[in-house]
This record gives C-alpha cells, structure tokens and sequence, in this order.
C-alpha cells in the first residue's frame, strides 16, 4: 500500500483508514453469506447454525451425511440430471444462433440495426415472471408446456442475448481485413469461417456459451411454469426445498454450486485475459 | 476503365462494363442481404419462442370470447335490449337463453362461464351451476318466469346489465380489476376501500424496489470507489469478491440469506452471544420486508458496483487535485468536482438495479412472507393458483410497460449497445 502524503492531518488519516474499514465492512456483507454456508454444510446436526462441537473445532461436530444425501438421494440425483441435459441444449442453440446473428450484426451496413438489436436482446429486458407466463400461454396452446422441448427452447431463447453481447464485444476488436485476405487468397466463406475468423472469435463465443449456460442452469422462474415433474431441475428442487421443508441438504448442493461459479469465474478471466493478449497483438 | 454518357461525361466502369455506381449498390445489397441472411435465424427463433408468447400475454388480457362462444343467441338478442330503460328484457332474450344454456350444459360449458364471470362478480359461479342443472326440465313458453324462479338474480336488471357488459369479444375488464377498478351504475369507479390490492401491491413493489436500489447506492458507492481508486493489481484481486456473488446462483444466495436471517441462525446467535439480543426476544429478520430488503441488496449490489466502477475509471485523478490546489476542502472536491462526474454510473447502476428488482418473483416468494411480496408473486398466484390467466395477463402488462418505459430511460442514458457483462 501506499504511504500517506506527510501533510495529512490527524482527521484525514482518520477518513483515509475509516473509509477503508467501512469498504470492508460492505466487502464482508458480499461475501459472508456465500462463504459461511460451506462450513455450515459440514454440520454433523440437521441444524442451520454452527453447534457448540463446530466451534470448538471438534471432528465429532463435522460430517459429509448432507453430501451423502445429495449424492444418494434420487429426487436431487434425478434434479441434476435433469439440469444437466436441459442446460447444454440450450446453451448449443443458443451460442450458434447467437453467434451467426452477432457476426450478421457486425457487419458494416445492416438495415434496421438497432431495432433488430431491441428485438434480439429483449429476452434479457423483460422480467423472468413476464416471460415465464407468456411463454406459460402460449405455449400450453402449442402443446410444448411440460415438454423437455419447451424448457429448452425457452432457456435457449433466454439465453441468446448474452451470447450477442459477448460475441458482439469480440468483434469490435476483429479485423476484416483478414477473412478479405483469406478470401482474396481463394478460400471459400465457410473456410475462411471457421479457419481465420472463429479461432479469433472463440474467447467471445465461450464466455458467451458460458453465459447462455448458466443462464439455463440457475433459471428457477419459466422452468417452474413451463416444466412439468419430469423436468425438475436442480434450482427448482432447491425452490421446492426451501419453500417447503428446508432440509441441509440445500447448503451441500449449495456449496457444490459455489464450487461450480468460482471454476466458472477462473475460466471467464483466463479467457477475457486471452482476448486482451489477441487484440494487442491484432492491429485492428 | 471509362465510358461515355449521352452529354460526353465519362462514367467510371468497372471490368466487365457495368457501371461503377451500379457495381458499387450491387455489392451494398448483397452485403445487408448476406448480414441480414445471417441474423435471419436467430431472428426468427426469439419471434417464435419470445416475442409470440408475449404477444399471446397481451392479447389474453383483453379477450373475452366465452360468453360470446358460449351463449351466442342470448347475446345477439340482448343487443337489441335498451339497457338504459331499467326494465328487464323481453321473453326473446329467455328464450335465448334457455336455447343456449341447454347446449352449454349438455356439453358442461356453463359452469366454465360462471367460473370465468364470477371473477367479475361473486355469485356468477353458482348461479350458472344452479340454472343448468335445471335448464332441460323447463316447460316450454313463459321462459321469464321460470328463470326468476330458479334463481331471483336472473329478475334483477343488474345481471342482465352485467351479461351484457361481458359480451363483446373484448374486454377492459381484466385491466380494470389490475388497478382496482369496476363497473358500476354509472360508469367506471373505483372499488370499494377494503377491496383494492393491486394499486397497494403496485406502490409497494416501487417502493421497496426504491428502497433496495437506494441501499444499493449507498453500498456499493464506496466500494466502486475504492476499487477505482485502487492501483489495478490490488483492484482487480478485490473485483473478485464483487463478481463472485455476481456468478453465484440466485438461489444459493436466497438460501443463504434464509439460514442467516432465521430465529435459530447464524446472524441472531451471534446477537444473542454478543449479549446484544435477548435470547427470548430474538429478531424478526425474515418472512416481512426485512428479509427481502436485505436480501434484494446483497442480490442486486454487483448490478450497481459495476456500472458505478466502470465510470468512475474513466474519471481523471487531475480535476480533483486541481480543486484542491485551487483551496477546494476535500469534501467540497468531492461533492462539487468529482461526484457530478460520477452523475451516469449513478444513472445506470440506479435505473439498472430498479429494472431488475421491480419484476423480481423467486427471492420475495422464499423471504418476504405476506408483506414483503411484490406484483410478479400475485401474478405467479394467478396463474398457477386462482388460474385467472386474464388477470395475470394484464398484471403482467402493465408491469411490463412499467420496465419498458425504464429501459427507454436506461437506453438514453447508457446505450443498449454498452451493455457489459462482467
């Protein structure tokens, strides 16, 4: 850290250290609640607090059983399941409708570009409880409510704005002048694709996959009207879970969550590091 | 290449002799024809899959077809009926009636009347129930007579006033009931004072999204603050204590904030440990407003830090010195030089946060009890519980117009092309 200029007076060293404390303090109000829940499902009890053999650090205090519960349990087994083979549909419809429309609208001259762009980002605007009881409507009329389809196209159509923006932001550091120098060298559009520009491209693609994904696998509100019992996912269960009766198991499947985000995390900023490096070396 | 037009002026040409302007408009559309091509996909899917079911939403909050569907010559005749006469109909419109009921009851139609009507007005259910269980045992002629029989509602004026309100295929009702309004004598008027809910759940869901946008803006001020302020290397380790709740899954942070805030948990041990709390009188944190104020901000606080601190690196460290050097005390540097600058984060980060928390269903549900509810939960319960889709429908419009009309805002002030993640 930096030393204090010498001039500061008494009070302004005061404020320097009392601001920093205050920023803790709302850094601590962040993280806490995400943090204490991992210890928590280590509990030997069926107690949501820490027990007296918690705190004094006694192994008797600590046990795996709400992992175990979750890992043998067939409602959570089938919940993840279910989470699993919803989420990367979804994300795959998503990430390659969304990718061909993001280089569609990077190109130089596209008619009624911003009012395409409303349209195509509107699933991100509109409140989930809105989409949920539209997409509720209209699709028990078309006979997709209940379906695995429905769920599906509904998460992929959710899921679309995220992959436009992260791919979009790419491609402003893209330079043309490459696939015309692929095409000027007698490679055809689909080569020039997939050899020239989607190795530039892809760090925006995979944030934009990553984005599409977690999108669908968080998503509690459409699933819970558009799904039907077959179709419960891992965050439905948890809503279940924590409506009806709040069971431990929640704060194992929890932390297993919180595991995922911080691997997650790592990867978005490996990537957006990679991106960086690529434009510096690009002289678009 | 040239060429030469009818008054001698050369015309550029290109290889094979087109001319340039032309060659030039050619490329142009095939370019906006090849982008468009591209975007066509995607296009379509989210008219399919998003925009429809919206469109579907509007349309359910204004269509009224089933007593058209359901009793067609009853209301054919009753436009003929001058409403304003205060007599009741004529035989012709039992008669109607009577014709129409038979069939509905035969295919059980009526009692899907009087449910859908009796969200109207309470009593529609029974009395539709009532007069199809005895519609096919009437004599024939006279029918008047024998409906006032059945029941005395079919002799009061009202129901025939209200039969006949409720006949077109469209309605205004559903967003009537949305703002606590009805029918009455005379026109429109507002429901009686202990009937009305949704203008109060309305006004509560702002003003609890104000609230929560407003402790958002007091949190996260600071902290963007300090991460602007930061050499990059210390920031960009402290970011991550910012973007991992962002990255969390909504619902693991309900159900750590529910383990928290309970009777028997972590944050009232800790006040009761601490001597701060009697242990007999423990807080009430969850299950009222409380729950989802706090909740909601811890939800929301990455939306507003975000914005807030990508503004906030733009602004150049030097107007504030300069202040200073020109006699400025901190706290005037502050306020009247560096704060105006940071004027658009607030915007966004506010309009942002307010967006979000107005349409939020899944945090108010799981800790706000009974006050500490907002509108999507009632439209949650309209669809899955009291199954008035209409209703639901128009709820759901009118909060929908709401967050439009904001993001209209939103776009003014950010762009919807600067929307940023992460």
């Amino acid at each position: 850290m930096r030393n204090l200029p010498p001039y500061y007076s008494t009070g302004q060293i005061a404020w320097h250290y009392g601001f920093r404390v205050i920023c803790a303090i709302i850094f601590f109000f962040l993280i806490f609640p995400i943090m204490v829940i991992i210890p928590l499902s280590f509990n030997a009890q069926d107690f949501f607090t820490f027990t007296k053999e918690m705190l004094a650090f006694d192994p008797a205090g600590y046990s795996l059983k709400h992992y175990e519960d979750f890992f043998t349990n067939p409602d959570w087994q089938q919940a993840l399941q279910n989470s699993f083979t919803i989420a990367p549909v979804a994300t795959l419809l998503a990430t390659a409708l969304g990718t061909l429309a993001a280089i569609g609208l990077s190109q130089s001259h596209v008619p009624y570009r911003s009012a395409i762009m409303a349209v195509l980002i509107s699933p991100m605007i509109v409140p989930l409880i809105i989409s949920a009881a539209g997409m509720y409507f209209f699709y028990s009329r078309i006979g997709l409510q209940g379906t695995y389809w429905g769920v599906v196209l509904a998460h992929a159509a959710l899921g679309t704005p995220f992959v436009i923006v992260t791919v979009t932001a790419t491609l402003v550091g893209f330079d043309r002048s490459l696939t015309r120098a692929a095409a000027n060298l007698g490679a055809d559009p689909i080569t020039t694709f997939f050899k020239v520009q989607m190795p530039l491209i892809i760090p925006g693609v995979v944030s934009g996959a990553l984005f599409a994904f977690i999108t669908s696998f968080d998503e509690v509100v459409v699933v819970l009207f558009l799904g039907s019992a077959s179709q419960k996912t891992l965050p439905w269960q948890m809503f279940t879970g924590l409506r009806e009766q709040i069971s431990p198991t929640i704060l194992a499947v929890a932390s297993v969550m919180v595991f995922l985000s911080i691997l997650l995390l790592t990867t978005l900023e490996m990537l957006r590091r990679r991106s960086e490096r690529l434009r510096g070396l690009s002289p678009g | 290449m040239t060429d030469t037009t009818a008054n001698g002026a050369p015309v550029l040409t290109t290889q094979d002799g087109t001319p340039l302007k032309v060659s030039l408009a050619r490329a142009l559309r095939r370019e906006k024809m090849r982008s468009l091509v591209l975007i066509a996909p995607l296009l379509i899917f989210i008219l399919i899959s998003f925009l429809a079911p919206i469109a579907d939403m509007l349309f359910r909050s204004v269509e009224n077809r089933i007593v058209a569907d359901t009793l067609p010559q009853t209301v054919a005749a009753l436009s003929a009926w001058d409403a304003s006469s205060g007599e009741l109909p004529g035989e012709d419109v039992y008669a109607a009636l009577h014709d129409d009921l038979v069939i509905a009851a035969e295919e059980k139609t009526h009692t899907r009347l009087g449910s859908r009507l009796n969200y109207e007005l309470s009593g529609m259910s029974s009395l539709f129930r009532k007069t199809g269980r005895r519609v096919d045992r009437m004599d024939e002629g006279n029918y008047k007579e024998q409906f006032i029989d059945i029941d005395k509602d079919w002799g009061d004026v009202e129901t025939w006033l209200f039969l006949k309100r409720y006949s077109p295929k469209y309605t205004p009702g559903y967003f009537l009931n949305a703002v606590d309004a009805e029918y009455g004598v005379e026109g429109i008027k507002m429901k009686p004072e202990d009937e009305r809910i949704y203008l109060y759940l309305f006004w509560r869901t702002m003003f609890l999204s104000m609230l929560i946008t407003g402790s958002c803006l007091l949190l996260g001020y600071p902290v963007a603050f300090l991460l602007a302020n930061l050499p990059l290397r210390y920031s960009n380790l402290l970011m991550i204590l910012v973007l991992l709740p962002f990255w969390t899954s909504l619902l693991v942070r309900t159900s750590a904030w529910k383990v928290l805030l309970q009777q028997q948990g972590v944050i009232n041990d800790t006040l009761v440990w601490l001597g701060v709390v009697d242990d007999l009188n423990r807080l009430v944190m969850i299950n009222n407003q409380t729950g989802t104020i706090i909740a909601m901000t811890h939800i929301l606080l990455p939306f507003m830090i975000l914005p807030l601190y990508s503004v906030m690196r733009t602004i150049s460290p030097s107007y504030v010195r300069a202040a200073k050097s020109l006699g400025a005390t901190d706290w005037t540097a502050f306020w009247r030089v560096y704060f105006p600058q940071t004027i658009p984060g607030i915007g966004a980060g506010a309009i942002l946060v307010f967006i979000l928390s107005i349409g939020y269903y899944i945090t108010p549900e799981l800790v706000g009890g009974t006050d500490g509810i907002f509108i999507s939960n009632r439209i949650a319960y309209h669809i899955s519980s009291s199954l008035n889709w209409g209703l639901a429908a128009a709820l759901g419009v009118i909060l929908l117009s709401l967050v439009l009309l904001l993001f209209y805002v939103y776009d003014k002030i950010v762009g919807i092309d600067n929307v940023k993640l992460g």
